[in-house]
């Protein structure tokens, strides 16, 4: 029963992060690119002043999963850097936080291309 | 068929169909929201193996990315991201398609100046303006600290 009410509310919060990325497709000129840019720049802001931390441990992957959790991960990595090695933590904690996440990226993008052709439109 | 203008503008409004915002809205709710709670379901199976809560995070961003790619790879992605639309580019998911679509692409233009470059055509500002976001956190962070404030 745990596990069905984690999913719930991990779909009601993701669902709803990304209910406000389509209001701004919809309702302003914003590219997507930009409406990106602007979900994890929102993540780290609301990771920095500690309003982020709350919504993931409410909702689990429904608040990391989107951007905005990515932006939270940039945040809390530099947080716990700067705790740990002091100034130095400024430069190395956010990119270190979201390594994972672009090495997969990468090294997927590079499969793909080596692995599938592109589709004719 | 004689009609005022009024009663045109009302027929047109009658026989167009609804405002996209009816569709579109739900269905990122519905797409995205499904996203999140695979994701999710993961992040439980993997704390339930004992793995630690930031190593589980991790996991499930490359399941994510990993299912990206391959739906993306196969062509199937777009199609799904027609109908979710936000749903499917505001997850993690769609920074994997930003990255693997464009370095599918720009195979004919090769694999330096076509495929790794391009791949981060989207991704770039991305990465650019979190790292720089998160500096600047990081700068007030240690400020902070410096006057013996708790971070």
């Amino acid at each position: 029963m745990d596990i069905v009410i984690s999913l719930i509310k991990a779909f009601c919060v993701g669902g709803l992060i990304c209910v406000v990325g389509q209001f701004l497709l919809d309702y302003t000129k914003l590219t997507p690119a930009r409406i990106l840019v602007g979900f994890v720049v929102a993540g780290v802001f609301l990771g920095a002043i500690g309003i982020y931390k709350p919504i993931v441990d409410f909702a689990g992957s429904g608040a990391t999963v989107p951007l905005t959790g990515f932006g939270y991960l940039l945040s809390e990595g530099v947080k716990e850097a700067i705790k740990e090695e002091g100034i130095v933590g400024i430069l190395k904690g956010g990119l270190t936080a979201g390594s994972a996440g672009i090495s997969a990226a990468v090294l997927l993008g590079i499969l793909v291309a080596l692995i599938f052709k592109p589709k004719k439109k | 068929m004689n009609m005022s203008y009024e009663e045109y503008g009302k027929l047109v409004k009658k026989c167009s169909p609804n405002s996209p915002i009816f569709k579109t809205v739900p269905l990122s709710f519905l797409v995205g929201g499904t996203i999140c709670a695979i994701g999710e379901a993961f992040r439980l199976w993997f704390v339930s193996l004992n793995m630690s809560k930031e190593h589980s995070g991790i996991w499930v961003s490359v399941i994510l990315i990993f299912a990206t790619a391959l739906l993306t790879g196969l062509g199937v992605f777009h199609k799904i991201a027609k109908i979710g639309g936000a749903g499917t580019f505001v997850p993690i998911t769609g920074f994997a398609n930003s990255v693997v679509s464009p370095a599918l692409e720009f195979q004919t233009e090769g694999f330096i100046l076509g495929v790794s470059s391009k791949m981060f055509i989207i991704a770039g500002p991305v990465i650019v303006y979190g790292t720089i976001a998160s500096i600047g956190s990081g700068i007030v962070f240690y400020i902070i600290e410096l006057f013996g404030g708790n971070i």
